[in-house]
């Protein structure tokens, strides 16, 4: 980390810090200029790494790091990214040979892991940690030691204000000191009092909890970024899809697609099961705009904790997941299948079972494909599409006008021949690649494409054998989701807020207040306040204490002595409306 | 889940026609308000410049570059004197003007009570401009209140579902946090533009985003829509109002700078406006609520992702930039605690930030492809 610090930072001081943050990722350099300043006398490696920490740990670094983290993170919504579209990626990619390749080897496809990412949130976060360290010190003596003395002349602060209590009131200077010292520890203010013979003072302080804001937000950042981290190391995820009667079971065959986490173990799995009963979809009737859009999602389901366990009914809805062993069950997709038979030129069922139809359009148009190696003498093959409702135009082109089952029909052209299944390669279960295959069926060979309607059945020509549509089932796609540090995660969010809060809203404040004796026997009083950081209430807080005193030792709002502000109008003192 | 109401929504668009109306009607007068009192503040100026130094009166008409006797340290003209002088700095700030400045300023200027100051809080004259603008905004307000609450009867359910709900919402609370900040700070000089900011939404809202009342999809039914898109909004119309200020903050500098070098004062309707320090700080303290907001917006969602979608963070598009936008503003308000990024500068990341906020609800609802977009049109 030093040797990442000081490679970065390492440069002649003219150089503005906007100059070095971004060309870290040069390991090479770094090396080389590690070398060459370690050859340097004047200043020495210590020294010059002292002067890079420094560098790293100011505001100015940290604030344009934080500019930088924000423009960076910007080419993550303009390209697609690999994490959450890798297909999209390989297309876009494609799409664009002149400049996609480019584009990949700057990361921008993986922008949120990319090395110039990483580089700037880990500097930011050690300027942070290296801002926070100094800051906690601090602000842990300023909290255990006195309030500062009392400055010479008060007149000097922002707000300053005098009061006279007259020579009948009988109250000498050092009790007025103790009476303003009482007070003021009664608004929460830490109080050391000093009799400096004729002009006693005292010095207060309050609000040390604003730093203290200010630290537990910055540390909660750096809690959060570790949890995140946590739930990539030991987290996973997988997709599954299940059609009604289909059950889960939690091992890593169970899933369709699979994303561990890097320190991932597959005996984290628990073999929990969940089988999808029923699943039901309501459409909107009643506006017009959005007639036939889906308005509600409910998958009955049951569940199993174990193995051995009893089975449990629950409800799988969108917004509502299920969980379950340690990961949460989300509905996140549906679909059709149809059922279908499909018996080889033997008169032997090869296939029979739903088949997950792919959304492609609007009312639940889906794509199917159906592969059945197992057919003899030849294997065979379907792609083609399935209608909810079928309706067709007058150019002869299908869509469904509905998404729910009023005219269901499966249109398909057939094929037969080599499905290359047998090579062990992996195909995409909703593309089939007709290369190699000879078409029995399609709409502009003399036989024509298959369309069917459920209970019907279709002979294949050539006695290839037939193909039926049984009936339709649905399906829902599940996403299942073990994140180990989603807790702390929010934990540490709330924390930040709760930091943030205190930090923006709690003012750290210092009064001062000095008495004398005048001649005439009169008791002088003087206060003053400064704030640390910006606080637009000090002038509210001066005008309380004013009248805190006042009240104290009966004395006439009125009367003698000024309530004088250098820092804002008179007229913005509103101690009642802003407190 | 309620029945869809449609004739309670077509009295929504008409409310919300009425409303634009209004609205409009209420920039008219502000602009007047604008340019009648900075004609007399104006006047006021010439005459102190006049009495501080005869000897200049004849050219006073096209400047006011007065030596302004012993306030020249601070600023150089009586013009600049009295906004400059008279405000005063955030506490902790040392560009603060000593306090014997303040009193003449106050002596010479005579107008302060016109003028929004440093506290911007309502001086003694009668702006009657100002205050037809502020009782039409009013009216406008409740016409508009009238076509969100029955948008929400028609729909069933919140009213900020879907694009065209969220800006018509969203105008409103704009609306609504401006009155409501109007009740205790003079900020009327803001109005045209934040009447104007949410003509622009209302037009954009009926023309570019009109959706008729429907049920939402699955994935928006969630208490979590109430919470996370209600907060967004609320601070969007914080951050509309720091826009404002801050471009007002820009101009005005400008326009202080321009005066102090002795130039001529062409932006005469921003003798009304409060000094570029002031509308800093109040800029400041708005926006530090309303990042509060944004980090509870974000917080939210983050939750809200974790029900629906399974993470709690997955550099969606739209978290991306609702990310983006809170390292702006986070930025923002740590350029005011950083020497040399006060001022001018912070006043640009303000505005960048509520540039970006604009962006995520435009072009990446419409344009770019993530999992909110069924939120979009």
């Amino acid at each position: 980390m030093s040797e990442r610090v000081k490679s970065t930072k390492n440069r002649p001081a003219e150089e503005s810090p906007k100059d070095h943050a971004p060309k870290d990722a040069a390991p090479m350099d770094a090396l080389k200029e590690a070398k060459a300043n370690a050859a340097l006398p004047a200043l020495g490696a210590g020294g010059m790494l002292r002067w890079a920490w420094t560098q790293l740990t100011s505001m100015r670094t940290a604030l344009f790091l934080l500019l930088l983290l924000a423009v960076a993170a910007v080419p993550g919504s303009l390209f697609p990214q690999r994490p959450a579209n890798p297909s999209v990626v390989t297309q876009y990619i494609k799409d664009n040979p002149d400049y996609g390749k480019i584009l990949d080897s700057l990361q921008l496809y993986d922008v949120y892991s990319s090395a110039w990412f990483s580089a700037i949130y880990i500097l930011l976060f050690i300027s942070l940690i290296g801002c926070v360290v100094p800051r906690a010190i601090a602000h842990y003596r300023a909290m255990r030691s006195e309030p500062p003395r009392t400055p010479k002349r008060l007149s000097r602060l922002p707000e300053y204000g005098t009061l006279v209590v007259p020579a009948e009131a009988g109250i000498p200077a050092s009790d007025a000191v103790e009476n303003a010292a009482a007070l003021l520890k009664k608004r929460g203010y830490r109080v050391a009092v000093r009799h400096d013979g004729e002009r006693p003072s005292l010095g207060a302080e309050r609000g040390f909890l604003k730093e203290v804001g200010n630290l537990v937000f910055h540390t909660s950042l750096i809690g959060v970024l570790v949890s995140v981290a946590v739930g990539g190391l030991f987290g996973y995820s997988g997709q599954r899809i299940l059609v009604e009667g289909d059950t889960f079971v939690n091992t890593l065959v169970g899933y369709d697609q699979f994303n561990p986490g890097t320190n991932f173990q597959s005996s984290q799995l628990q073999p929990y099961s969940i089988q999808l009963d029923k699943f039901q979809i309501k459409f909107d009737r009643e506006s017009q705009g959005k007639f036939g859009q889906p308005i509600d999602f409910t998958a009955d389901v049951t569940t199993k904790e174990n193995p051995g366990a009893p089975a449990k009914k629950e409800v799988l809805k969108v917004n509502e997941p299920v969980t379950l062993g340690g990961t949460s069950i989300y509905l996140t997709g549906n679909g059709y299948a149809p059922v279908v038979t499909v018996r080889d030129g033997k008169g032997n069922v090869a296939m029979q079972g739903p088949v997950v139809a792919k959304l492609q359009g609007d009312n639940y148009y889906s794509s199917v494909v159906i592969k059945v190696p197992d057919a003899k003498p030849d294997q065979l093959g379907f792609a083609g599409f399935f209608l909810p409702t079928a309706f067709v135009t007058d150019e002869g082109i299908s869509f469904s006008g509905d998404p729910e089952l009023i005219n269901p029909q499966l249109s398909l052209n057939s094929y037969y021949g080599d499905l290359g299944l047998d090579k062990g390669a992996p195909q995409n279960v909703f593309e089939l690649d007709v290369k190699d295959l000879t078409p029995l069926n399609a709409r502009n060979l003399a036989t024509k494409g298959i369309t069917l309607a459920p209970g019907s059945t279709y002979t294949l020509p050539e006695g290839k054998g037939s193909i039926s549509f049984d009936g339709v089932k649905r399906y829902v796609g599940v996403d299942i989701h073990h994140n180990p540090g989603q807790l702390s995660a929010l934990i540490f969010a709330l924390l930040a807020v709760a930091g943030l809060v205190i930090s923006l809203y709690v003012n750290r404040r210092r009064v001062w207040v000095r008495t004398g004796r005048h001649e005439d026997g009169r008791t002088m009083v003087e206060y003053g306040l400064l704030a640390r950081g910006e606080d637009h209430r000090l002038a509210g807080e001066a005008a309380a204490i004013r009248g805190l005193l006042q009240r104290e030792w009966g004395l006439d709002p009125d009367g003698p002595g000024t309530p004088s502000s250098n820092s804002s109008p008179a007229g913005s003192a509103e101690p009642t409306k802003d407190r | 889940m309620f029945p869809i109401n449609e004739t309670m929504g077509q009295y929504s668009e008409l409310f919300m026609l009425l409303a634009a109306g209004t609205y409009t009607v209420a920039f008219i007068a502000f602009a007047w308000d604008l340019a009648k009192s900075s004609r007399a503040l104006r006047a006021v100026d010439l005459k102190a410049a006049a009495a501080v130094s005869p000897e200049s009166s004849s050219d006073a008409g096209v400047k006011v570059p007065v030596a302004a006797g012993a306030a020249g340290g601070a600023s150089g003209t009586v013009g600049a004197g009295r906004t400059e002088g008279h405000l005063a700095g955030p506490a902790g700030r040392a560009e603060r003007p000593s306090s014997s400045v303040s009193a003449r300023a106050q002596a010479t200027g005579g107008a302060a009570g016109q003028t929004a100051d440093a506290s911007m809080s309502y001086g003694g004259e009668r702006r009657a401009p100002a205050r037809v603008a502020v009782a039409l905004t009013i009216l406008g307000a409740a016409i508009h209140a009238a076509g969100v609450v029955t948008r929400a009867i028609g729909s069933g359910r919140v009213p900020w579902g879907n694009m065209y709900e969220f800006l018509t919402t969203g105008a409103f609370v704009a609306v609504a946090v401006f009155l409501v900040v109007l009740i205790r700070r003079d900020l009327r000089f803001l109005g045209t533009f934040v009447v104007g900011l949410v003509i622009i939404m209302l037009v954009a809202a009926s023309v570019a985003y009109w959706t008729p009342v429907g049920h939402l999809v699955p994935a928006l039914q969630s208490y979590w829509l109430i919470i996370h898109v209600s907060i967004a909004v609320l601070s969007s119309a914080l951050f509309t109002l720091t826009f404002a200020m801050s471009a007002l903050q820009l101009v005005q500098s400008h326009r202080q700078r321009t005066i102090a070098a002795g130039g001529a004062d062409k932006l005469g309707f921003m003798r009304l406006v409060p000094s570029a320090l002031s509308l800093e700080n109040l800029s400041y303290r708005i926006n530090a609520i309303a990042f509060i907001g944004w980090t509870f917006t974000l917080m939210f969602g983050a939750i809200w992702a974790e029900k629906a979608w399974g993470r709690f963070w997955g550099w969606d598009t739209k978290e991306v930039w609702t990310f983006v936008i809170w390292v702006v503003y986070a930025g923002y308000l740590h350029a005011r605690a950083t020497r040399g990024w006060t001022g001018t500068r912070a006043a640009w990341l303000s505005i960048v930030g509520y540039l970006c906020v604009v962006f995520n609800f435009t072009i990446v609802n419409q344009f770019f492809n993530g999992l909110h977009s069924y939120s979009g049109l």
